[in-house]
C-alpha cells in the first residue's frame, strides 16, 4: 500500500539532493538544473497532497492549480536565467560561480 | 498503480537525479536530468494527475531540458576542469545540509497520521461526485458529469475547470508574466551596437 508519506519521502529525497547540488556544485547551469529539481520536488508534494486530500470524492484541484502556476513560473526563470548566464559567458568566458566575484564586498 | 511500479519510478527519479549532482559533464547532467522528470512524471500519473504529468513531460522534459542542452553546447563546455583543489568545504556542507534535511523529512513523515485520508484508500467516489457535478445544473457542461458517472476521471476537463473559472485572472497575471520574461530575453541578449556593454 502506498500511502501519502512514500511520496512526502520522495520528494524530500529529491529536494535534498537538489539542494546539495546548488551548494556543492561551482558550474551555473548545474546549479540551475538542482534549482529546477527542487521546483519539481516541491510539485511532487503539492501532487501528493492533491490526490490525497479527496474533497467531495475528487482530488483538490486548488493545488494542482498551483502546480500549473509553478510550473509555468519555472519556466519563465529559465529562459531568463539561461539569457542572463550567456550574457556573463559573454563577458567572463566562463560558467563558474568562482569567477563572479564584482559584487564580492 | 502497483507498489512496485511506485518503486522503480522512484528509484528512476532519485537515481538519475543523483547524477544530475554528481556527474562532471553538463551534457550528462543535462540529459540525465530529462530522465529524472520522466520519471517524476510517472509518479504524477500514479498520483491521477494525468494533465501535470502531461505537462511534466512536454515543459520540463521537453522545452527547459532541451533549452539546457542548446546553452551546453552553445557555450561548448568542457567536463569542469579540476583546480587542483577540491573545494571540500562546500561538498561536506552540501552533503550535511542534505542529509539534515532528509532525516527531518523522514521524521515528521514517520509522525503523519496512517489514518484512512492519508491511505491510497482515500478512494475517489466518481459516480457521487458525478451526480453532485449534474445538480449544479445546466451552466456547467454536461461532459464533466458524463464522464464521472462513466467512472472515469476526466482529469484535464476539472483543471480547466478550475482554471478558468475560479484562478482566470491568475491565469491572465501568468500569462503577462511569460511576455514580460519574453521581452527581458530579447533586451538581456540583444548586442549593443555601439559596442558599450548592454547588461
Amino acid at each position: 500500500m502506498i500511502t501519502l508519506n512514500h511520496y512526502l519521502i520522495v520528494s524530500g529525497i529529491l529536494f535534498s539532493l537538489g539542494l546539495a547540488g546548488v551548494i556543492a556544485r561551482r558550474n551555473i547551469l548545474i546549479i540551475y538544473m538542482c534549482l529546477e529539481m527542487m521546483l519539481s520536488a516541491a510539485n511532487l508534494a503539492l501532487v501528493a497532497f492533491s490526490r490525497f486530500n479527496v474533497t467531495q470524492g475528487l482530488p483538490d484541484y486548488t493545488a494542482q492549480a498551483l502546480v500549473f502556476f509553478t510550473i509555468t513560473v519555472a519556466a519563465a526563470e529559465v529562459a531568463v536565467g539561461l539569457a542572463i548566464i550567456v550574457a556573463l559567458y559573454r563577458t567572463k568566458q566562463s560558467v563558474e560561480v568562482e569567477a563572479v566575484t564584482k559584487l564580492q564586498g | 498503480m502497483p507498489p512496485l511500479l511506485f518503486f522503480l519510478f522512484a528509484l528512476i527519479t532519485l537515481g538519475f537525479g543523483l547524477n544530475v549532482v554528481i556527474a562532471r559533464n553538463p551534457v550528462t547532467s543535462a540529459l540525465s536530468l530529462a530522465v529524472s522528470f520522466v520519471g517524476l512524471a510517472a509518479l504524477f500519473l500514479s498520483l491521477d494527475a494525468f494533465f501535470i504529468g502531461t505537462l511534466q513531460v512536454l515543459v520540463y522534459a521537453g522545452a527547459v531540458m532541451v533549452l539546457f542542452l542548446f546553452i551546453i553546447m552553445l557555450m561548448d563546455i568542457k567536463e569542469e576542469a579540476d583546480h587542483g583543489r577540491t573545494n571540500l568545504a562546500a561538498i561536506a556542507a552540501g552533503v550535511a545540509v542534505a542529509a539534515i534535511l532528509a532525516v527531518q523529512i523522514a521524521t515528521v513523515s514517520g509522525r503523519l497520521p496512517e489514518s484512512a485520508a492519508t491511505t491510497r484508500s482515500a478512494a475517489l467516489k466518481l459516480q457521487e461526485a458525478g451526480a453532485r457535478w449534474e445538480a449544479l445544473g445546466s451552466k456547467n457542461l454536461p461532459t464533466i458529469s458524463n464522464d464521472l458517472k462513466a467512472g472515469s476521471l476526466p482529469d484535464a476537463k476539472l483543471m480547466g475547470d478550475t482554471l478558468f473559472s475560479k484562478y482566470a485572472f491568475h491565469l491572465q497575471v501568468v500569462g503577462l508574466l511569460l511576455l514580460v520574461g519574453t521581452v527581458g530575453v530579447v533586451a538581456l541578449s540583444k548586442r549593443d551596437k555601439e559596442g558599450s556593454s548592454p547588461s
